[in-house]
């Protein structure tokens, strides 16, 4: 086996236990929550999530610079490969936000600030992911991808400040049991669930790359061996003899 | 010639050829009135409910309105090929950037002119204040600089049109919060110093994306 695959069976197996470790304590060592009972525990993986995909997009806010500074393929490899783990967590917290938000709000949706933001990030990075599958040169879609990854992610802090003075000036009714007591052993899940989805992350993110690097060389193949590359080869070689004869 | 000569020249060959055609602001116009007609049927806009109402409507119509001007006026340069000329002028893509915004602000601000006015008069909302009119100067803006970044991007997609209100809303959340929730509080009598808070996010938003935009536009319209 090559070293490379070595390594990632190592993370593919760190982050399953990790995660599994995560889900083990959240459903025995955490305690239950006083007012909301057992559907609070959903709380851990929904932050967790929730982080990753705001790192994800941050990874891809960093790549999208290193591109526009260097432009060279792999950090466009990354900020895509991010922005894709990046969506499927957001997506998550969205979903297990809305799962929460029903038994403990009675609503599926609240306008509550940082579901929001969730969602806003979600459909700006599905935008993102529109934009590439719209450009055809490579260069073209890798330039204005780094670009928008860019602008998107300063709107990210404006958009927090903006949506949380908007909620705070319509109080909402439903969010009003807010600020929830977190006791030691609510602190220490959350935290073990926020270090196994960080370390699933990293694990996805390098599976990722190597795919779109294995994509890369595909492509190159191909071109070097269609019958149209294979024919202009064999031209330039009777050419070439042609000539030096 | 200086930098602002140039960002004036530029700005000053689309306001030139708007005046031959006067294509995009009797569009975004036309749409503009046609948009208060559809927004007064399906809510009713009458008394407390336009008042309610109002600024929300305004800002939706606006931006609306301002992305149709957007996509046709970096689309006319990618056809007529006077991007390339531009590109090829002894020009700093940042002027380019600024006389292109430049001209959508003014675009939209001439659309503004009109609709205000009409707004006002059509649901008696008090709109023609001088805060209003700050409000609405920051918000266009920063909306026509971040829009002039996005539809250079968009015009080079294969769905053109269609992208641009796409990449562009959600990147619009925060100035168009602000924007709306600053309204809202003057037009129900608040001072400017009470609006400060939205108004302050809405220059942060303008300069940040300013900001951005110029340092970004050289890579995307570079071949």
């Amino acid at each position: 086996m090559r070293k490379d695959d070595i390594v990632g069976l190592v993370m593919a197996a760190l982050s399953s236990a990790a995660v599994l470790i995560a889900l083990g304590m959240v459903f025995l060592y955490a305690p239950r929550e006083a007012t909301m009972g057992d559907v609070q525990r959903i709380f851990y993986f929904h932050v967790a999530s929730a982080w990753v995909g705001f790192f994800g997009f941050f990874v891809t806010f960093l790549a999208g610079i290193a591109y526009l500074a260097r432009q060279e393929r792999r950090w466009d490899i990354l900020a895509l490969s991010s922005v894709e783990i990046g969506l499927t967590f957001i997506a998550m917290a969205v979903v297990t936000g809305s799962l929460w938000a029903r038994p403990a709000w009675g609503t599926y949706w609240t306008w509550e600030p940082r579901l929001t933001i969730s969602a806003v990030q979600l459909l700006i990075y599905i935008s993102y992911v529109m934009l590439r599958a719209a450009i055809e040169n490579p260069q073209q879609k890798a330039r204005f991808a780094a670009v928008y990854g860019i602008v998107a992610f300063v709107t990210v802090p404006l958009s927090w400040f903006a949506i949380r003075w908007w909620r705070t000036i319509h109080p909402d009714i439903l969010t009003g049991g807010e600020g929830m007591a977190l006791t030691a052993r609510m602190v220490h899940t959350l935290l073990v669930s926020l270090g196994a989805f960080t370390l699933l992350y990293f694990t996805l993110l390098r599976q990722r790359v190597r795919l779109e690097r294995a994509a890369d060389a595909l492509a190159g193949l191909k071109e070097h061996l269609s019958p149209i590359a294979y024919r202009e080869s064999r031209i330039a070689d009777r050419e070439s003899r042609i000539a030096d004869r | 010639m200086s930098f602002l000569r140039k960002v004036w020249a530029i700005f000053a060959k689309d306001i030139a050829a708007e005046l031959h055609t006067r294509e995009m602001v009797s569009a975004m116009l036309v749409f503009s009135v046609l948009a208060l007609l559809i927004f007064s049927f399906a809510l009713d806009l009458r008394g407390a409910m336009a008042r309610a109402a109002a600024p929300g409507v305004l800002w939706v119509t606006v931006t609306f309105a301002g992305t149709l001007g957007l996509s046709r006026s970096l689309a006319r340069e990618q056809q007529s090929g006077c991007m390339d000329g531009l590109l090829l002028a002894p020009v700093d893509r940042s002027a380019i950037f600024f006389g292109k915004a430049l001209g959508n602000l003014a675009f939209m601000a001439v659309v503004e002119i009109v609709l205000l006015p009409l707004f006002a008069a059509l649901f008696d909302v008090p709109l023609l204040r001088p805060g209003v009119l700050l409000v609405m100067a920051l918000g266009t803006l920063g909306y026509s600089a971040v829009g002039t970044l996005l539809a250079a991007i968009a015009v080079n997609t294969r769905a053109r049109e269609v992208m641009l209100p796409i990449l562009l809303l959600p990147l619009a959340v925060p100035l168009l919060i602000a924007a709306v929730q600053a309204t809202a509080a003057l037009v129900e009598g608040a001072t400017l110093a009470e609006a400060g808070g939205w108004l302050r996010l809405l220059v942060v938003y303008d300069l940040v994306i300013i900001a951005v935009s110029m340092l970004t536009f050289g890579y995307v319209v570079e071949e």
